[in-house]
């Protein structure tokens, strides 16, 4: 494959961040947004003739008897610093990549063009683009990452535009300290990412994706059976790999800071916080699935942390009043999901190692079909904002009449979360809850109640939004539907919640290239969609109309409600831990060492320095007959001291 | 090997870029010569486009490979990336130096400005081609003394003139001891001067007293051109009385073509005795450079002599890479000319465009120099970072390949002398932090004004800034390096 699209790919991008981040205060507007949107068209083109060249080209360089290759369209030495420690940069094409780039572009394409609308009166326009162009460009560079130090390096940039763009309202107290929190507790993440990462190049003495998964057991057997504190030294860079993902996917308990990211715009959540970073950690495990199946203690503890997350956030997300909080807490749910399908894409060994796709291929499914419906969501939330300026659902009800295209996408969104026939998350959810009972009936029941709860709260949002009761406010200020530029995205993202379902996922992504016929598990299809439909129900008795239910339930355990709503007190966990033990304990002890001890040495170092510095002064007379006695007293103390010490 | 049977006129062609400089060399003069102009205002473009036009040949014009006159000069892809290298160094400098030769008081002389230069810069030919120790002082010397007659160009200037003198009277005492050094050499290598005869002799024959101060007496002499301490003594007064063109000239150029000479004379000469004599010479020389030029740093007010300081202990870390005395220490060492190149020459290029538009050369003027020039104040700081290897710029880069290549030949002794490296990088920190303090942070009124500086002088930045930017990030500049000294190893019988 010629080297020319992808490198445009990844370089049309990062030129406009630095056009419009340079340029754009001396551009009106409309031209910012325009070049904006007009680079991520053309990246979204250039991906997809990429994604679809692989795809379908049939060339020997990307599929050999029905079996999808690795291809590396380029990889440079880009930093040699000694003959071990060498940093490259590429390009790789394989399912997983192919398919990240349809998504991200796509997703990014219609935020560019939502943003219009949506952010038409901000402060910033200009820089609102810059960023959003920076981040497809990190997040773009993440994905085709040949290997894991590149990987790092964009992990890292996504996680600056990332905090650039939760934090674009500067001007807001919470949004600042939003960006703050979401920067420092992933980077707290990426701290034992980056040992993990050292860890493993240090045994495998490769950072190169294809050389360490082609042949995982040379990795396991590359460490010597080292072990560190009982359990072996793979698992611990496995593990330690993982937590950065948990830091970006949201994974407990390094969640913290999504649900605050959604200080940010609207689009912008859409886009980085529903769609595409947060499934970055998803994506890691993906792209070291095949060194994490020889390791299966470190998949176990993803599916155990994945499956604990899943249903601690789609319980909190019955308890929260602000829409996006609900759709944050149901994106950290749906990776925990994601998650547990990997987890348990893995079967016993029986003879030897024995690996199962099924799960694998199901939570890339998911990673798709749900990028598209939760930004459907997302941008539809935005739509509601934008409409009633406010994030809180008390201040909305019965707006199906006002906002008609919010209203039906916003449902095709539900409808496709909670798993209904035929909308896109029932096939992926379908193939994931399949390949959970086929590890472990206890992981298939568990997430198959999730997903129960994970349709209660979707239709509770939506009934409390569109139906309920109508808010009086709207007698003076009457809610409408978003312009074109903010409803031609939703329409577009509804229809391919629609039907994405329908294509055949498994011929195109599984974990070593041989496609998978997916069938529909009947009994799992049926158990879940009965649940499904249940749990609406539910919904529908409770909040279609005001009622007394809700409160009712309320009161019958106020405590959980509670505890719920103040998603089990997190956050002040880690307050107390931080500020009371953290600042208060240890920092105070520490700052008490660095002042005294540390700073004393520095100040005595530096002292020393002047004092030599002032009493050698004496020795750059000026005069040139002092220079050359000096000069030839060097020369012959040279000789004499090695002659002395020579002979 | 017998000089006069071998001589064939067709082996000139080797010589490529000695000629592509005595051609321009000549142009110059004869445009100068034969133009009755008085202003002589195409000199400066004409010169520049040529020497660009020339550094371009050198650089795609492939190495013949070929040693000649007998083997006295060799010229292969290495030799031709540090001619080529210099170039760069020194085009920037022409560039810089456009307003000044154009002043009053010193336009007349303006070609022979660029003549001197132009000669000097034939004489580091042949230092780093030159595999013999007689073409080696020729090129050596050729170097040398006309730089004293720049280092003299402010004709009115009476410091100038004091530095000249200075510098003149301590480069013949050098060249003398270089020269008593030389004929131990020729005693001990049994009336031969080349560097394989004496190379060949060194492997075969044992330590002696005569060996050892040749060697000493040589670490002296092309010290000298290095100001390695305790050789370094003029470079302060030198530095800071010199129009600060040659002063960037002389801390870069000069300094760039003497290290490499260093390497292969001490590598294929003396490659014998390495461990035995000097790399503890060289041990105790590094360390003395870096900590002394940092100790004098710290306390110079004025810009000139604060980077002649600076431009000691970086010839320091210069130095390290013959310290590993490889093909990867010679690789990176190039490297690291390269970046210090660049970002000593945007350091400079700052201080003559102020210099020459204001005159003011103290720190202290620099205080808030940021409100009223931002795009100097923003090359400087960036030069400044650069120097003291902070990442992601240039310096950085350099700084760890060089480090890396010493601490990979695996000797204890060089981990410890790369540490002593490390605490001196922050010394170094401290006073380039100060430059950088007084333009961005000091609450003074700015005492420069703000001004336009000439279209070369920007040019001359831009290509400084890109430099300090992307040399380091961008892959291929090092690899060119280590390319360019692996296609040429055999010739230096480095990596065997």
């Amino acid at each position: 494959m010629e080297i020319t699209l992808p490198i445009l790919i990844l370089a049309i991008p990062v030129c406009m961040f630095l056009l419009l981040g340079i340029g754009g205060v001396y551009m009106p507007r409309k031209v910012a947004g325009v070049l904006g949107i007009l680079g991520m068209g053309t990246t979204m083109t250039l991906a997809y003739i990429v994604a679809f060249t692989y795809f379908f080209s049939g060339n020997p360089e990307f599929i050999i008897d029905g079996v999808r290759q690795q291809f590396q369209v380029f990889d440079v030495t880009w930093l040699a610093f000694t003959e071990r420690l060498v940093v490259n940069l590429g390009f790789i094409l394989d399912p997983i990549s192919a398919m990240m780039l349809i998504v991200i572009t796509t997703i990014s394409f219609m935020v560019h063009l939502y943003s219009w609308g949506y952010m038409e009166h901000e402060p910033g326009f200009q820089r609102y683009y810059a960023f959003l162009s920076l981040f497809s460009f990190s997040m773009l560079g993440l994905v085709v990452a040949t290997n894991i130090f590149q990987m790092y390096i964009f992990w890292e940039l996504v996680g600056v535009s990332s905090y650039l763009l939760i934090g674009f309202f500067y001007k807001l107290p919470s949004a600042v300290s939003a960006s703050k929190k979401a920067f420092i507790v992933t980077r707290f993440a990426d701290l034992g990412f980056l040992i993990g990462i050292l860890l493993l190049s240090f045994y495998t003495d490769t950072f190169n994706f294809i050389s360490m998964t082609s042949n995982p057991e040379a990795v396991l057997s590359s460490t010597g059976g080292a072990t560190f504190m009982g359990a072996s030294v793979l698992t611990w860079a496995m593990v330690l790999i993982y937590v950065g993902g948990m830091g970006k996917s949201a994974m407990m308990p390094l969640h913290i800071w999504l649900p605050d990211a959604m200080e940010g715009p609207t689009p912008v959540s859409a886009l980085i916080h529903a769609a595409t970073m947060v499934v970055a950690g998803v994506y890691l495990v993906a792209r070291m699935f095949p060194v994490y199946c020889v390791v299966d203690d470190s998949l176990t503890f993803v599916t155990v942390v994945g499956a604990i997350t899943a249903f601690y956030a789609a319980v909190v997300a019955c308890a929260q009043i602000d829409i996006k909080r609900v759709l944050a807490f149901s994106t950290i749910s749906q990776i925990a999901f994601m998650m547990v399908s990997l987890g348990c894409a893995y079967d016993q060994p029986v003879e030897g190692v024995h690996y199962s796709g099924l799960g694998y291929m199901a939570g890339m499914f998911h990673l798709f079909t749900h990028a598209m419906f939760k930004a459907l969501l997302f941008l539809g939330a935005g739509a509601l904002i934008h409409a009633v300026h406010s994030n809180d659902y008390t201040k909305m009800g019965g707006l199906r009449k006002y906002m008609p295209i919010t209203h039906w996408t916003f449902l095709i969104g539900c409808l496709a979360i909670a798993g209904i026939w035929p909308f896109a998350g029932f096939f992926s959810k379908d193939e994931m809850l399949a390949a959970m009972f086929s590890r472990h009936w206890f992981w298939g029941a568990w997430m198959t109640m999730v997903a129960g709860l994970t349709a209660f709260y979707m239709f509770r949002l939506y009934y409390l939004i569109f139906w309920w009761e109508e808010n009086p406010d709207y007698k003076h200020h009457k809610p409408h539907d978003a312009p074109w530029q903010m409803s031609l995205p939703l329409i577009i993202l509804a229809a391919v919640s629609c039907v994405a379902g329908f294509i055949p996922f498994g011929e195109f992504v599984t974990w070593n290239g041989e496609p998978y016929h997916i069938h529909i598990e009947l009994p799992v299809a049926a158990t879940s969609l009965i649940v499904a439909i249940c749990a609406i129900g539910l919904a529908t008795v409770m909040y279609r109309q005001r009622n007394e239910w809700p409160t009712r339930v309320k009161n019958m355990c106020p405590g959980l409600w509670m505890a719920a709503h103040r998603r089990f007190y997190w956050d002040e966990i880690y307050m107390f831990i931080t500020h009371k033990i953290i600042f208060g304990g240890i920092c105070t002890a520490i700052a008490w060492f660095d002042r005294h001890v540390i700073d004393g040495m520095m100040n005595a170092f530096a002292w020393v320095t002047q004092k030599v510095s002032y009493s050698i002064r004496g020795m750059q007379s000026g005069q040139v007959q002092a220079y050359v006695v000096w000069y030839f007293l060097g020369a012959a103390l040279l000789a004499a001291v090695t002659w002395i010490c020579l002979l | 090997m017998d000089f006069i049977q071998s001589t064939d006129y067709s082996q000139f062609v080797s010589m490529l870029p000695e000629l592509i400089v005595l051609g321009i060399f000549v142009i110059v003069l004869l445009a100068d010569l034969f133009a009755g102009d008085t202003k002589k205002s195409f000199l400066t473009p004409m010169t520049a486009v040529l020497f660009l036009l020339g550094t371009v040949a050198i650089w795609i014009v492939p190495a013949s490979g070929e040693s000649i006159f007998g083997g006295m000069y060799v010229n292969d892809t290495m030799t031709n990336a540090v001619k080529a290298i210099l170039n760069i160094g020194a085009f920037i400098v022409i560039l810089q130096s456009a307003k000044w030769v154009d002043r009053e008081d010193v336009v007349i002389r303006k070609a022979e400005f660029f003549e001197l230069m132009l000669v000097t810069l034939f004489g580091m030919y042949l230092m780093v081609s030159a595999r013999h120790f007689l073409l080696f002082i020729i090129g050596l010397e050729t170097a040398s003394l006309p730089l004293a007659a720049m280092v003299a160009f402010e004709k009115r200037h009476y410091e100038s003139h004091e530095a000249a003198i200075k510098y003149i009277l301590t480069a013949v005492f050098s060249s003398a001891i270089l020269m008593v050094g030389l004929s131990f050499v020729y005693a001990f290598s049994t009336g031969s001067l080349y560097f394989d005869d004496l190379a060949r002799v060194i492997q075969s024959g044992e330590m002696s007293g005569l060996l050892i101060a040749a060697i000493a007496f040589v670490i002296a002499g092309i010290g000298f051109k290095l100001s390695l301490v305790p050789f370094h003594l003029w470079t302060a007064d030198v530095y800071q009385g010199a129009p600060t063109a040659v002063t960037s000239y002389l801390s870069v150029v000069s300094k760039g073509a003497a290290a490499v000479t260093f390497f292969v004379i001490f590598t294929t000469c003396f490659g014998g005795v390495y461990s035995d004599c000097w790399e503890w010479m060289m041990y105790a020389v590094i360390i003395a450079t870096i900590t002394i030029g940092n100790l004098f740093a710290i306390r110079q007010k004025n810009m000139k002599r604060f980077m002649a300081f600076s431009s000691i202990s970086q010839a320091g870390y210069i130095m390290l890479g013959a310290m590993a005395a490889d093909g990867r220490g010679l690789a990176s060492m190039i490297f690291y000319i390269f970046v210090y190149i660049v970002s000593n020459l945007g350091a400079f290029a700052v201080i003559s465009t102020i210099e020459s538009s204001t005159g003011k050369l103290s720190m202290d003027d620099y205080n808030g120099l940021h409100k009223t020039n931002p795009w100097l104040s923003f090359t400087m700081t960036l030069a400044m970072f650069s120097l003291a290897g902070i990442p992601p710029f240039a310096g950085f880069f350099s700084k760890i390949l060089i480090f890396t290549s010493v601490t990979g030949t695996g000797s204890m002794a060089l981990y410890m002398l790369v540490l002593i490296a490390l605490i001196n990088t922050i010394i170094s920190l401290y006073y380039y932090l100060l430059v950088v303090k007084a333009i961005w942070i000091s609450p003074e009124e700015p005492k420069i004004g703000a001004f336009r500086s000439d279209n070369w002088s920007r040019l001359a930045l831009w290509i400084c800034v890109a430099g300090i930017v992307f040399f380091g990030i961008v892959p291929f500049i090092y690899q060119y390096c280590v390319d360019s000294v692996s296609a040429s190893a055999g010739m230096l019988g480095l990596l065997n």
